[in-house]
């Protein structure tokens, strides 16, 4: 397992954004301002959506036996495992940030690749209370032929990258999940 | 409302939890709140680079780099646009249906919509704590050659 960093490591990278945001201010008041208000918007909206997605990945994860979910989407789960883990990305709410955790429990239960990603792909494009608002503000012809695109185009994106990715790199990839 | 939802949901799940088995469900949120911790390093980074780049490449911005008649240099400009940035939903679509009615083209459009959505560069360090980075990149490659196609298909179907 991965050596636990320390926090002064783990949050360079956040402190040093702080202190280039702060710069900014400093320099162009009105730039760094809208920077900021722009953070503590989107923060607002990330502290709001992740406590409950988190509690149910915790939840899942004490409750539901590996060989549940393999069975409904691992290996040998077929079109009912895709058609699956496109449902639950569409019922999706949040940012795609907040699916990339919600795929890592998938995997660590041992849900297929090609399954995972097709979960990602789903969240991203079809997920249902954004698709009103997008036919709402865009039309639905647009929305229409968007989303007969997304879903032909998720399906491919996900053959090809399990297709394109080797038995050894899976190995390594579920092990990662595990210890997550 | 949709994300209320989610809280009820949740809460739901965690009282039957509770129930069922007490020392499991703490266990649960003992989990939940390791998660949290470790990507949210990661997360914060992505809201301040988002907060930067957007205070930047503004509602106006983006309207004069994607407006009317910016043919190929505006279909640049909506892929990398929409690659790298991640704007929500609410902001994003009433922005895209501005720029339609100040005379962008579908083509464009349709390719900052998709990009945004599919392919997220800022948020490439959270995604990589999950999939590693090859396969990370990997989608994100994959996701942008889509969205090229998508914005081909939607620009002439839409006309």
């Amino acid at each position: 397992m991965k050596k636990k960093q320390s926090p002064i490591r783990r949050y360079a990278l956040f402190l040093i954004l702080f202190v280039v945001n702060l710069a900014l201010l400093v320099a162009e008041p009105e730039l760094g301002q809208n920077s900021f208000r722009l953070t503590a918007a989107n923060l607002k909206e990330m502290l709001f959506i992740l406590p409950p997605i988190f509690i149910l990945l915790g939840l899942i994860d004490v409750w539901i036996p590996r060989e549940t979910m393999m069975k409904y989407m691992g290996e040998g789960s077929g079109f009912r495992g895709a058609l699956l883990a496109f449902a639950m990305g569409s019922a999706a709410a949040g940012p795609l940030y907040a699916a990339f955790p919600v795929a890592g429990m998938l995997l660590k239960k041992g849900a297929r690749l090609s399954n995972v990603f097709v979960f990602i792909g789903a969240w991203s494009t079809t997920k249902i209370p954004m698709l009103l608002f997008e036919g709402s503000s865009l039309g639905w012809k647009f929305t229409g032929i968007r989303l007969l695109c997304s879903i032909v185009g998720v399906a491919v994106i996900a053959w090809l990258l399990e297709k394109t990715t080797t038995e050894e790199e899976q190995k390594r990839l579920y092990e990662r999940a595990r210890n997550l | 409302m949709y994300n209320y939802a989610l809280y009820f949901i949740a809460l739901a799940f965690l009282t039957i939890s509770y129930f069922k088995d007490p020392k499991k469900t703490r266990q649960a949120l003992a989990k939940t709140w390791k998660s949290i911790e470790n990507i949210l390093p990661q997360l914060l980074s992505v809201l301040l680079i988002i907060g930067l780049l957007l205070s930047v490449l503004n509602r106006d911005v983006i309207s004069q780099l994607i407006g009317k008649d910016s043919g190929l240099s505006g279909m640049a400009v909506a892929a990398i646009v929409g690659s790298i940035t991640l704007i929500p939903g609410f902001v994003a679509f009433p922005l895209a249906a501005s720029l339609l009615a100040a005379g962008a083209g579908y083509g464009q459009i349709a390719m900052f919509v998709t990009t945004l959505m599919m392919v997220g560069v800022v948020t490439l360090p959270v995604e990589t704590q999950f999939f590693g980075r090859k396969l990370a990149v990997k989608r994100n490659l994959m996701a942008f050659a889509f969205c090229l196609i998508a914005a081909w298909i939607m620009g002439g179907l839409m006309g």
